[in-house]
């Protein structure tokens, strides 16, 4: 089983929630479960797992090199391309690497034969195991790359589970194509949120991902001080069950922000993250 | 000399736009007898690779120079490949005025880029 944290907004808690319900299941699952930071932009689930990485492969996309004695600058390769990576300027063809999807088209339609691959480096993903024998993988993009979605896509590929091993996926923030990369093929996804008019905005979002990819989906209301109906209506309207209520609390702040887990500060959630996970099993087919 | 200008509307009299990649129109101008065409940017709806859109435009224009507000890295990388030269604008406020000073010699020609891309940090995907 797959099970997927986000939350469309970003600083909901999404990390704490995951690093939590990962501790809080480990004891109870042979082999414990697979973590995976898929928040390649600013991966930060490894200050709370601690995780000691045995294992790290550079990933990347293949882009197009031009062999100039060869190009006729036709502007094939520059028509075909949808992300205009590729232009030919008079007798000069350039490649934008970051622009480029690794798509493969420029290569493939060039009637000379004067385009090959070559790889283009933008990031790493690293494995080893974590704090109470979590394996522990995840993906992160070198500064200045724009893409993220690579990346995830092969760390999804590399850290494959073993056969009936639960997998947790901490998802970007945002709701754009990493953040699909990174929910599909879920089996469910946990939204966090906060009861704020953004916190709101971003989950109707987020919630609108998980219907497009006909995900099952449950709430967890983060800093959940105070009434904020608007939020409890629209979950109502949707079908969506809020499985937890963390209040708004000094004590959570100052231990996450010291590297705690929530579970290290407060260890009766552990019961809390293992009756969640209860619910949602019991929700699904 | 036939040159192009970013402009905000199809015009002679528009308020020049000071964005390449994703300025409004593109108008290709005749210098000596102001004879003029506009035409929508490519690069204005683009989600990315807009200002290589425009470059492409501007290539395919075979014009003598190219006026705008701001050219992003990839513009600049593009035009320049192209041998098109870049000129800024300065207080101009319509494409009218735009030209006059270019004629005059007023616009600053530009042998780097005017800013970083968008896509240095921005979030594509």
């Amino acid at each position: 089983m797959i099970l997927a944290v986000a939350s469309g907004k970003g600083g909901t808690g999404k990390t704490t929630i995951a690093t939590s319900l990962a501790l809080s299941l480990a004891a109870e699952f042979t082999p414990p479960p697979l973590f995976l930071d898929c928040d390649v932009e600013a991966p930060n689930a490894h200050l709370f797992l601690k995780p000691t990485f045995e294992q790290r492969q550079d990933v990347g996309i293949l882009i197009p090199r031009v062999d100039e004695a060869k190009c006729t600058h036709c502007g094939k390769c520059a028509e075909v391309c949808q992300y205009h990576a590729i232009a030919v300027l008079g007798k000069k063809t350039l490649v934008f690497p970051q622009l480029c999807h690794g798509c493969g088209s420029c290569t493939a339609l060039c009637p000379e034969h004067a385009i090959t691959e070559i790889p283009d480096v933008m990031g790493v993903i690293e494995r080893g195991p974590a704090a109470s024998g979590i394996p522990f993988a995840r993906g992160m993009l070198d500064v200045g790359e724009p893409m993220a979605v690579p990346v995830i896509r092969q760390l999804l590929a590399w850290a494959q589970p073993e056969p009936g091993q639960l997998v947790l996926r901490d998802v970007p923030p945002g709701t754009s194509c990493p953040v699909v990369a990174a929910v599909r093929g879920s089996d469910y996804l946990l939204l966090v949120t906060e009861p704020t008019p953004f916190g709101l905005h971003d989950l109707k979002l987020a919630a609108q991902i998980a219907r497009e990819l006909d995900i099952p989906s449950g709430v967890i209301v983060n800093r959940a001080n105070g009434s904020y109906p608007e939020l409890d209506d629209f979950c109502a309207a949707e079908g969506l069950p809020i499985l937890l209520r963390i209040p708004f609390e000094r004590a959570i702040a100052e231990g996450v922000a010291q590297g705690r887990t929530l579970v290290e500060i407060h260890p009766e959630y552990a019961d809390y993250f293992r009756q969640v996970f209860a619910q949602i099993t019991a929700s699904l087919p | 000399m036939k040159i192009i200008l970013t402009t905000s509307s199809a015009s002679l009299d528009s308020e020049v736009d000071p964005r390449f990649g994703r300025g409004a129109y593109l108008l290709v101008v005749n210098t000596e007898t102001l004879e003029w065409q506009a035409y929508p940017n490519p690069g204005a709806s683009a989600p990315g690779g807009a200002g290589i859109q425009a470059a492409q435009f501007v290539a395919d224009q075979k014009v003598g120079a190219v006026l705008s507000g701001d050219f992003g890295p990839h513009a600049f990388n593009a035009l320049q490949a192209a041998g098109v030269p870049m000129y800024v604008y300065n207080e101009v406020r319509t494409a009218r005025e735009a030209i006059e000073h270019f004629k005059a010699g007023q616009l600053q020609q530009l042998d780097a880029p005017t800013r970083r891309g968008d896509c240095d940090h921005g979030h594509h995907g």
